[in-house]
């Protein structure tokens, strides 16, 4: 058996980490990093030193490696490769071995996945791309606390996307007003109403307050249209004891679903609410507040599939992925990739969607994809067709902003999406049909035709910040 | 100035999930769907309950789901049937989606007056 000698002092990072001839363990978790080195650092000493650092090495030798079989607990830079269309950078796939990890612990792998090493001087800029999770962990994990069939079964909604909304204006309104817009979406033909992320708790309308009118709403909707409905009570707060007790008394009051923005709020506590959800029958809808700053720069942070990914381990049984149509930033074949590692049980490597990893969730519940900001009766072919039914397609001033009000601007939703769904299953496609569909639906409701006068002109188009990489 | 009288006014109205907000389906637009059930591999069934009961989850089943029925004429012609046998009832058209262990389809064929 070979020994190893106590040599102090600093080695190159690649003698140890970059190992070109490593075939991945099943049971490894697998990172894709882009790396922008500095000037004059080899890629393979780049490469390895985001190995190291993200796993169990330092910058220095220290007499203590000797005690334990580093082999075994090391993160492995095992292939390099370029970056299409940027002679900069390039993309360094590492395998760390399952034991760096505890279990079911999303905080724990970002800690060490995207820690110091993120600060790290040889490197100028850094992003991961993609994670892949093996299903030896995912099994770990306790995932959306419902999932897709169990929200469907529950809400007795079947073969078309939910419909939602955000309350407007986002902050301000009393309590009692706010419930009023919450009622005349509803009883419109909405599925749910939001809190906007915003409202938390403020003086001018605290959450018990707000919890108590917002039910009477869904309550007096239910009862008229014959329908199920909800509203996302945000149970975001400033301390876990106190977005537990916002969660009892949603409980308490009967409502369906809560709702948590789990980057500001941050992954301890959300893993702990999606367990309590799970464990009371809730649904819980997931905000990404804060994800813009993490994900939008193409060359330094994380990509947002691997945020999903990370949701959809800690726990949420809906979350924001963008609109591709919409105000927000989102290129289609990306997005359609991480809406498939939200909800799909297997996805297979894909790069023409982002996707540098085969991905296995096992038995885990899918998370629903919502599609929210600045959509509107116009959007709704492009979403039906992008998202398909397992969506939550949330029009805020698309339904608010309607001259008749929200009732009228939540049937306009409705009938529109309605009709999509209809010619979809014909075989027609929808996208390209838009005008004609839509036109013809409005024959028969003078809400949708209303609408679609009023926002015929409004389009987002600006170019996309953060691209997938091509030549 | 006010536009009220230009203004329209949404009334509530009970509503019946997917397609309750389009005009009733004819007969060769529910053939349409049926196709569209087929098509997915799903098992068609038909579902009937008055209206008075419309709100709960379980509506007694027509007959046993149409598993493996390829036909969308024998599936149009049980919707009739059922309609005959229950005509106080809602009765609607389901499609059972086995790998999602969920309904994949769901819709009112025939709304009882």
């Amino acid at each position: 058996m070979s020994t190893k000698t106590y040599d102090a002092g600093v080695k190159d990072y690649a003698l140890t980490y970059w190992t070109p001839d490593y075939v991945p363990l099943d049971s490894d978790l697998l990172a894709c990093f882009k790396v922008t080195p500095q000037a004059d650092v080899p890629r393979e000493e780049a490469a390895a030193a985001v190995a190291a650092e993200s796993s169990t090495g330092t910058w220095t030798t220290v007499w203590s490696d000797l005690l334990t079989d580093l082999d075994y607990y090391k993160g492995r830079a095992y292939r390099i490769e370029d970056v299409p269309g940027d002679r900069e950078s390039f993309y360094a796939f590492v395998a760390y071995p399952l034991d760096l990890f505890e279990e079911g612990s999303i905080v724990n792998v970002l800690t060490s996945l995207v820690g110091n090493v993120f600060g790290f001087k040889a490197v100028r800029a850094l992003r991961l791309e993609d994670i892949r999770f093996p299903l030896h962990y995912v099994k770990t994990c306790g995932g959306p606390p419902n999932g897709i069939q169990v929200e469907r079964d529950r809400m007795d909604k079947y073969g078309r996307p939910f419909l939602g909304a955000t309350v407007k204006p986002k902050l301000g309104l009393s309590a009692k007003n706010y419930g009023r817009a919450v009622y005349e979406m509803l009883r419109g033909g909405l599925d749910f109403t939001k809190d906007d992320e915003n409202v938390n708790s403020q003086p001018f309308m605290r959450w018990q307050n707000r919890f108590e009118f917002v039910s009477e709403a869904v309550r007096k909707a239910q009862e008229e249209t014959g329908e199920r409905k909800g509203h996302y009570l945000n149970v975001t707060a400033p301390t876990c004891e106190e977005m537990f007790k916002r969660a009892e008394f949603a409980k308490e009051l009967g409502a369906p679903i809560i709702m948590h923005d789990f980057l500001t709020g941050g992954f301890t506590a959300n893993t702990s609410l999606a367990n309590w959800c799970r464990d009371n029958g809730m649904l819980l809808h997931i905000h990404r507040a804060m994800h813009a700053v993490i994900d939008r720069n193409p060359k330094h942070g994380i990509h947002f599939r691997v945020l999903a990914k990370c949701l959809r381990l800690s726990g949420g049984d809906h979350l924001h992925t963008g609109t591709v149509v919409g105000k927000l930033e989102g290129d289609r074949q990306s997005t359609l990739g991480f809406v498939d590692a939200l909800r799909e049980s297997f996805v297979p490597e894909d790069r023409a969607r982002g996707l540098f990893f085969d991905q296995d969730w096992g038995g885990m519940p899918g998370v629903m994809a919502v599609a929210s900001g600045g959509i509107h009766v116009w959007h709704i072919p492009a979403l039906v067709t992008i998202f398909g039914d397992d969506s939550v397609l949330q029009f805020g001033g698309g339904t608010q902003g309607h001259p008749w009000g929200n009732a009228a601007g939540a049937a306009a939703n409705r009938v529109a999406t309605e009709a999509c769904v209809k010619a979809r299953n014909e075989g027609v496609e929808v996208e390209k049909n838009a005008r004609e569909i839509l036109t013809e639906a409005a024959r028969h409701s003078p809400e949708l035709a209303i609408a679609m006068e009023t926002w015929k002109e409004i389009k987002f188009e600006f170019d996309t910040v953060d691209k997938l990489d091509a030549a | 100035m006010s536009n009220a009288s230009t203004m329209g006014d949404h009334a509530t109205i009970g509503r019946y999930e997917t397609f309750s907000y389009l005009p009733a389906l004819n007969r060769d637009e529910v053939m349409e769907q049926i196709l569209y059930i087929l098509d997915n591999g799903w098992n068609a069934s038909l579902e009937h309950e008055h209206p008075s009961k419309a709100f709960e989850y379980y509506w007694p089943m027509w007959k046993m789901p149409f598993f493996g029925e390829q036909d969308p004429h024998v599936i149009l012609a049980e919707i009739e049937a059922c309609r005959r046998a229950y005509p106080d009832h809602h009765v609607r058209l389901v499609g059972y989606d086995t790998y999602a262990q969920s309904k994949g389809h769901s819709f009112l064929v025939y709304r009882a007056l």
